[in-house]
């Protein structure tokens, strides 16, 4: 049982190259505060990345910063705050909902888990911002790719190919991310008492409105209770909001309560009550309930998506609130995760995938954590692995069941609690 | 041809020519086969055209069933395969390859499926850029990557080169507009990445694919994001008596918050040429004009006009118009958007450059043109997207002069070699195909380079698909997936360990 710590990426290159001539896989870890997703690993040995931190460029003027992989993702956004930037894409903490402490996590992981929040309709996923990377394969190589300007197409943009890989193709050692002016201010406004159905009807009038809506989300009966403390009381709510200069903000709420005045009762919520509401759906609260129940997070096509809840709880026991227009669905399942059936029914309303981002280990290992891919796509993506990591000495198994020496999880495939 | 070397041409494959030819006509019944010289010269360049070179046979399918079939056909048959959009390209990545089938995909040309509720278009690959807008614009939509060549380039083909455009700095590139794609590999096999939902599963395939200028796979059907058009746009013209000034106001209008819908700067040289074409009332004695365009609601609009006024005004600008109308704001533009043309009336050929660079480093490369214009006794003239740092110089030459085409190429590649240096990159949005592809070393290492080589191995292992574009030199992906442990040399004692 050995941790590295490195400190330089020097010294994550000698660890891989260590890693490799052992074939000894390694469980690659920020703060570890995204751990409990994927499939369950087991790696004899770490590589804990925290203590490869620090901010190495900031230049707000080219809205550009390069930090170090370790860097906490709470001391990156701090140092943009202070200069009146931010990340567009708005991280999601899953701490809330994994029972951990919130505000961990580093800017690695941001990456690897390709983190997005309510604004991701309108500005992207941390894919989308970022712009350079440098990183370390499982072939004990360290590599680069993209670069530290906005606009870049020299070669392969191998930066995206890092989000959403969780740790399994390489390991980061500098990111470089485009930065964004902060919003001057921002308000949301809440129609009361949509159904499911009329609240998806309200956001896609919203959001195909000029009115720039930068995050439409809806949170049914019993839900809107679970945010901010309880401030927005139990009664459905449908959050729009819209977020820049100050007159164009008062300017763009009345354009919408005109175009939805007659879709119900309509609230505004201002300044920093907002950014509160919108910091709770970004971080699922709703589901931050202390339990394991499994949790899916589910990207579908938004003007379905209900209607697949709809079928899934005339067969399954199911709680579910909206972000994303309607298209990300968050469920909370009160008994089995009924991966199969979930998966059936997104498939039958538009397609999609759907990713239990909270379940118990023995779950975990026995359902597939990620979309199940078509057979030639995921025949391309284990190239593209292999491409990266020969041996699977990183994260073997997290995404899918791998079949090199560094697959231990075959010991409880099948078995669930 | 420039003195570019490109992959030798294989001597079994143009033996086979006629019995190719053939079986192509079998796979694509009709029209969709090409084989005559004179029929073929169409197709010998596309926009970078110092480069020409016939292709073994043009193809055209029409369904998606025979462009699987063709790629499998070739792969088994070790014949390569040159895929190409509308030709529109500026670097040289649909230039034919003579031992190569040309894959034309513009008869994929129907708009599939318009989704409101969604906010999606799905369309075939070659539909152009601008006819995705056209589809939707009627019910006050758009598509927001907008390269100068949207009347023709195809949406197949901006997936390939992630085209970027005059708005990206605010609305993303392709990369940032594209939901979803159905590609075929080269062996025939068909994928799916992502559709109408956000981010795709699995590894983000969808990214690498994106700006990978057809070398991954053929590209059959396209899914974007479509956004309603802003409320209004208004511009305005700034000139400022140095570059420095110009660029300090750019940094400040960032600095304040304000994104621009777009930001454009041209010196002295383009924004003579320019005026002297369209008469578009550009000031002529400045070193440097801005054009600010703000767009959005319009009482945003004139909150922010104001706001940047002040700025220009703070970084000594010495003139600063506002569009008070439609006509007047697409004045500004006029003379902008008819820089290449305008530089083109000037000197009889003009070699067009993309580097990017951070924007801080503008009047220390724009110096550096200078003197390197000096050097090679060649002009220049440049238009800068000014948000994103992306420069466009446009190197003024005569190909008719023996040598300057050469001399136009080196002067370029010093350029480009600048922008790296700078911290910059060799291309912000044109790629980098035949034209940058041995100045790729510039930027990366072998090591570097291999690793991008290898997921090139993923898709195409046997380096059939626009083979001779984007890489230096070409390795065969089995010698890239040597190993080569590092036993014995870890420098083990350095790392604590717990």
């Amino acid at each position: 049982m050995t941790t590295f710590t490195p400190t330089t990426s020097a010294e994550v290159l000698s660890a891989v190259q260590w890693a490799l001539a052992e074939e000894a896989p390694l469980e690659i870890l920020g703060h570890g505060s995204k751990r409990a997703i994927g499939r369950p690993l087991q790696c004899e040995h770490t590589l804990d990345l925290s203590q490869l931190s620090g901010v190495t460029l900031y230049e707000p003027a080219e809205l550009v910063l390069s930090a170090r992989s370790g860097t906490p993702l709470a001391e990156i956004e701090a140092l943009l705050a202070q200069n009146g930037q931010r990340f567009d894409f708005e991280p999601m903490d899953y701490g809330p909902l994994l029972g951990q402490t919130p505000g961990r996590g580093t800017i690695g992981g941001t990456l690897a888990a390709n983190l997005a929040g309510p604004r991701r309709l309108k500005a992207g996923a941390a894919r989308d911002h970022i712009l350079g990377i440098h990183a370390v394969s499982g072939r004990g190589e360290a590599f680069k790719s993209g670069g530290r300007v906005v606009k870049n197409v020299t070669g392969y943009d191998l930066s995206k190919a890092m989000a959403a890989s969780w740790g399994t193709l390489a390991v980061l050692t500098d990111v470089t991310f485009k930065v964004l002016p902060a919003a001057e201010t921002e308000t949301t406004l809440a129609i009361r008492g949509l159904l499911d159905d009329n609240a998806t009807a309200a956001m896609a009038l919203a959001i195909g409105s000029s009115a720039e809506v930068s995050s439409a989300a809806h949170l049914p009966e019993r839900m809107a209770a679970r945010v901010t403390g309880g401030s927005l009381g139990g009664d459905p709510a449908t959050l729009l909001r819209v977020e820049g200069f100050g007159p164009s903000v008062a300017y763009r709420l009345e354009q919408l309560k005109q175009l939805l005045g007659n879709a119900g009762a309509i609230e505004e919520i201002s300044g920093e009550a907002s950014a509160a509401l919108w910091r709770d759906m970004r971080d699922v609260r709703p589901f931050a309930d202390g339990s394991d129940k499994p949790v899916w997070r589910v990207s579908m096509p938004p003007a379905d998506a209900h209607n697949m809840v709809l079928a899934l709880r005339m067969q399954a026991a199911a709680d579910a609130f909206y972000d994303w227009q309607g298209g990300l669905v968050w469920l909370r399942m009160e008994g089995e995760p009924e991966a199969d059936l979930l998966r059936m029914l997104i498939r039958k309303f538009g397609g999609g995938h759907a990713t239990l981002v909270r379940a118990p280990a023995a779950w975990r290992a026995a359902v597939p954590v990620f979309e199940p891919q078509p057979a030639a796509l995921a025949a391309l993506s284990a190239r593209l692995k292999a491409e990266f990591d020969p041996k699977n000495i990183f994260n073997p198994g997290r995404m899918v069941p791998g079949s090199g020496p560094a697959t231990l999880t075959g010991a409880t495939e099948g078995k669930t609690p | 041809m420039s003195g570019i070397s490109m992959p030798k041409p294989d001597a079994a494959t143009l033996g086979r020519r006629d019995e190719i030819v053939a079986d192509m006509r079998i796979i694509v019944p009709g029209e969709g086969v090409v084989d005559a010289v004179n029929e073929m010269r169409a197709f010998e360049s596309d926009g970078l055209t110092a480069y020409r070179q016939l292709p073994m046979v043009v193809v055209l399918p029409e369904t998606v069933a025979q462009v699987s079939r063709l790629l499998k056909y070739c792969n088994d048959r070790n014949i390569r395969v040159v895929p190409r959009g509308s030709g529109t390209s500026l670097s040289g990545g649909a230039l034919p390859l003579e031992d190569a089938v040309l894959l034309v995909m513009s008869r994929f040309n129907r708009i599939i499926e318009i989704d409101y509720p969604n906010r999606v278009v799905v369309a075939q690959p070659g539909v152009t850029n601008l006819g995705i807008t056209t589809a939707v614009e009627l019910d006050g939509f758009y598509y927001a990557p907008d390269p100068s060549s949207q009347i023709a380039c195809s949406i197949g083909g901006n997936v390939a080169e992630n085209s970027g455009g005059v708005h990206c700095l605010k609305y993303g590139l392709t990369a940032n507009n594209v939901l979803g794609i159905e590609m075929v590999l080269m062996n025939g096999e068909v994928v799916r990445l992502g559709g109408k939902h956000l981010d795709a599963e699995g590894y983000d395939l969808l990214g690498i694919m994106t700006g990978s200028e057809g070398l991954l796979g053929v590209v059959t059907e396209v899914t974007v994001r479509i956004l309603k058009k802003p409320e209004t746009a208004r511009a305005l013209l700034i000139g400022f008596p140095t570059s420095e000034q110009g660029g300090q106001c750019v940094a400040d209008i960032i600095g304040a918050g304000i994104i621009p819908g777009g930001m454009e700067m041209m010196d002295r040289p383009a924004i003579h040429a320019a005026e002297d074409f369209v008469h578009a009332g550009y000031p002529l004695d400045v070193e440097a004009l801005l054009i600010v365009e703000l767009d959005g609601p319009g009482v945003e609009v004139d909150h922010l006009i104001g706001l940047v006024e002040a700025i220009a005004n703070r970084n000594g600008a010495t003139t600063c118009r506002i569009s008070a109308s439609e006509q007047e704001r697409l004045t500004f533009w006029a003379g902008r958007k008819a820089a290449f043309p305008a530089v083109g009336r000037i000197s009889p050929d003009y070699y067009c450059m993309d580097g990017t660079i951070p924007r801080k480093e503008l009047p220390r490369v724009l110096a550096g043109m200078r003197e390197l214009s000096e050097q090679y006794g060649l002009g220049v003239a440049n238009v800068f997207h000014a948000g994103d740092g992306n420069l466009h110089p446009l190197i003024l030459y005569d190909a008719n002069k023996p040598g300057e085409l050469e001399k136009a190429e080196a002067f370029g590649s010093d350029i480009l070699r600048l922008c790296v240096k700078v911290g910059g990159v060799l291309t912000g949005e044109h790629g980098v195909g035949v034209e940058k592809r041995d100045l790729m070393p510039e930027m990366f290492n072998e090591i570097d380079l291999d690793q991008q080589m290898r997921v090139k191995c993923a898709f195409d292992p046997n380096h059939l698909l626009n083979p001779g574009k984007v890489f230096p030199q070409l390795r065969r992906c089995a010698e890239l997936g040597r190993m080569h442990v590092h036993r014995g040399q870890v420098a083990f004692p350095d790392i604590p360990r717990f």
